[in-house]
């Protein structure tokens, strides 16, 4: 038994999930100490609602609401589950995104502006297309695929200045990501997409339903009722797959992670390295977009147009998602579903606390930092399982191990 | 013409100061895309600070009385405090990329994820909205200076120079061009810097000359945090009147385009700031812009959409970059870490 189980830490997979568990861990005592101190030195908080706050920080997606003597109470909650799998939909796409992008070499930080891109091709078209002449599932169909054919488009041009002009793609990505979000707002700037019905929203696109256009629901609806969980996460998921299928099955596949893995030796045994990372940063763009594609065309959701200041969070947040992911395609499902969970506990904290939802971005931007240096805490990991040490040896074991402890410590 | 060389210079310094910092990280050998969020912390401590010093009214007196010098001292303290908590920031960079050899630009947009949300997790809680503001008055009225700051009268004429460089102008922005300056100068003719530059070129040769990698790498990293974290204040004081929600605009993103397009050398990333800082002055005040002073505001009658204004800068850099990138030569150690072994 103690054999399979160290054989069992031993495997890399294993390690890997560990090491991301580990970041997500800390990542959440992070943000609990923070609400924590926070709480204590604010007087209007004090120990109590601190301590609220961080029990809604570990489950507040089991939270639901107060009760009468003003307590928190817990249970299942069906709609911020399914607002969860609703939200997880686009950080699953930027995620999927991010990750091709990071497999052949690339940093992909312009998922914002493709997923703008997107956003804005799909709106236009589920908006234009008369929807009393054409049947409204052809009409997304059509829109989806026309923002992934956009994405690809926008994102294959820090491709191209990367791999035709030795442009650093980070650079690259992050102008085009604030061009992206001029053009939207140039677009949409008085357009008739505007919305002009409803008072007080002119500052929104209309929502897709207006035009009859809307994600098929596929009984969710009914499983998670008062939520906005549509087909999406489905259509998120077999993408996913159909991902991991393209990337370690094809040979399309492998010629993207050759080159990751070594540009010149890929170049050297024949593969165009060119070609490849536009190729792959096409790819990026078109799940990015059809991410944003995805949350848009749900028929629920409104856009903001005025978009040039500020970028989508959901794109960044397509980094982290990878990153916890180890940018497997299967594993994005997993932390996009839990950085949507994140996003939930915020709205919970917002709603049932005294503190605001940014603390798990700061949760998010903890594990990212981790992240960094996953590979440290893998070896870490490694070295703590040691096989069983012999007598003499063991203090100087113990000696290296308090060192790591500390080393952690100073995390 | 003297308000469109003002408001160049406002977007200019902030731009300058910052592309300078992430010079001093990326010849160090780390790369350091944190510059955005080392920014937005910075300028968020150095408002915090204006904003607490103010509610406990130790420069109250001198406001009242117009004592100038006491005030001007107040924004170099602010300043100070923001370069320094944006050296502390900095440190979480530099433990990351150096120590534990992690990878720098995933560090770099962990910082860039944390301090806006953190920035803003505070700000909520202490003023229960998105903008954290000084106490009382606003930046212009503390802090700027005019005709009347020296004695004159509001109406005198201090002719071109006088009227550009010495009327409704910060110190700060002087300031911030006199480090930049000391700064290049220290990077290029003395033996730090000398040093520093070669850790970011070959380490290991450095190290085999006794020089310790790690330390000038962590001095690099602190350098740029300081710079940026300054920056970040004066953007906040110059450009959104001394408050701080959590946002520079892109500016750190912008100063590392215009780093790049610089070549790494000082020189050339203050001619590239000037560049766009003049676009980004066209974009923002373009309406209202009166080049020759003739009351004709052509910009605005030209009829082109103020979209256009604020797509250009960020096009520029693209297609300037897309045509310098040949003779672009980043420092060769950047983004590697520095691992002793591998002489």
């Amino acid at each position: 038994m103690k054999e399979n189980l160290k054989s069992f830490f031993k495997k890399d997979g294993v390690k890997s999930v560990l090491a991301s568990l580990i970041s997500i861990l800390v990542g959440l005592i992070v943000g609990a100490i923070a609400v924590f101190l926070v709480g204590i030195f604010k007087d209007t908080i004090g120990v109590k609602g601190a301590w609220e706050g961080v029990r809604i920080i570990f489950a507040g997606i089991l939270s639901t609401g107060r009760d009468a003597i003003g307590s928190l109470t817990w249970g299942y909650n069906a709609v911020n589950l399914g607002d969860m799998l609703f939200r997880a939909t686009p950080l699953i796409m930027a995620g999927l995104s991010v990750s091709v992008a990071f497999k052949t070499g690339l940093f992909n930080i312009g998922a914002p502006g493709q997923y703008l891109m997107g956003t804005m091709t799909s709106l236009a078209i589920a908006l234009s297309i008369p929807s009393d002449k054409v049947p409204t599932w052809i009409i997304w169909i059509i829109a989806f695929l026309a923002a992934m054919v956009a994405g690809a488009l926008w994102g294959a041009i820090p491709g191209f200045v990367k791999a035709v002009f030795n442009i650093n793609e980070v650079i690259a990505c992050i102008m085009t990501n604030w061009i992206a979000a001029n053009l939207v707002t140039w677009f949409f700037d008085g357009s008739v997409f505007c919305n002009q019905v409803e008072a007080g929203k002119t500052g929104y696109i209309y929502k897709t339903s207006y035009n009859g256009v809307a994600t098929v629901k596929l009984g969710l609806d009914k499983v998670f009722k008062g939520s906005q969980v549509n087909g999406g996460i489905i259509i998120a998921i077999v993408i996913a797959v159909l991902v991991y299928v393209m990337m370690n099955k094809t040979t399309l596949g492998y010629q993207l992670k050759a080159c990751g893995a070594n540009r010149h030796a890929a170049k050297y045994a024949g593969i165009k390295d060119k070609r490849n990372i536009i190729l792959s940063m096409g790819i990026a763009g078109a799940l990015a977009s059809a991410g944003g594609a995805l949350y848009f065309l749900a028929g629920n959701t409104e856009f903001f147009w005025s978009t040039y200041q500020s970028l989508p969070a959901t794109g960044f947040n397509g980094i982290p998602v990878a990153l916890l992911a180890l940018n497997n395609p299967i594993g994005v499902i997993f932390s996009g579903i839990f950085m949507a969970m994140l996003s939930t506990v915020g709205m919970q904290l917002t709603n049932l606390t005294a503190y605001n939802e940014y603390i798990t971005d700061v949760i998010i931007g903890v594990i990212v930092y981790l992240s960094a240096f996953a590979l440290f805490i893998r070896t870490w990991i490694s070295t703590r399982k040691k096989e069983a040490p012999v007598k003499p040896i063991e203090d100087k074991e113990k000696a290296t191990q308090e060192e790591e402890n500390k080393e952690g410590g100073n995390e | 013409m003297s308000f469109l060389i003002q408001q160049t210079l406002l977007f200019m310094v902030p731009l300058m100061i910052v592309a300078l910092a992430g010079v001093f990280a990326e010849r160090s050998g780390v790369i350091n895309l944190a510059l955005e969020g080392i920014m937005i912390f910075g300028a968020f401590t150095g408002v915090l600070f204006v904003r607490t010093v103010q509610e406990i009214g130790i420069f109250e007196n001198a406001y009242l009385n117009g004592n100038w010098g006491a005030l001007q001292l107040f924004e170099i303290l602010a300043m100070l405090v923001a370069g320094i908590m944006g050296s502390v920031f900095s440190l979480l960079l530099a433990f990351a990329a150096v120590s534990l050899k992690a990878d720098q630009t995933i560090g770099g947009t962990a910082l860039n994820m944390l301090a806006p949300a953190l920035v803003l997790f505070l700000v909520r809680i202490m003023v229960n909205q998105n903008t954290l503001m000084m106490f009382k008055g606003d930046s212009a009225g503390w802090f700027m200076l005019k005709k009347t700051t020296f004695g004159f009268d509001k109406d005198a004429d201090l002719g071109f120079f006088g009227n550009t460089f010495l009327n409704k102008v910060y110190l700060a922005t002087y300031i911030c061009l006199l480090i930049y300056v000391i700064l290049s100068i220290i990077l290029y003719f003395t033996k730090f810097g000398l040093r520093l530059r070669s850790c970011g070129e070959n380490p290991q040769a450095s190290a085999s000359l006794g020089i310790n990698v790690y330390k000038m790498r962590y001095s690099g990293v602190i350098i740029s945090g300081f710079l940026a974290g300054m920056g970040g204040f004066v953007y906040a004081l110059t450009s959104s009147n001394c408050s701080a929600n959590g946002d520079v605009a892109g500016f750190g993103f912008l100063a590392l385009a215009v780093m790049i397009f610089g070549n790494w050398k000082p020189l050339n990333i203050a001619g590239g700031a000037l560049l766009f800082g003049l676009f980004k002055c066209i974009a923002a005040c373009y309406s209202t812009l009166d080049i020759n002073g003739d009351g004709i505001f052509w910009l605005k009658e030209v009829g082109i959409s103020s979209n256009v204004y604020r797509l250009l800068p960020y096009v520029i850099t693209l297609l300037v970059l897309t045509f310098t990138s040949k003779k672009s030569r980043a420092p060769k150690a950047e983004g590697i870490p520095y691992d002793k072994g591998t002489r």
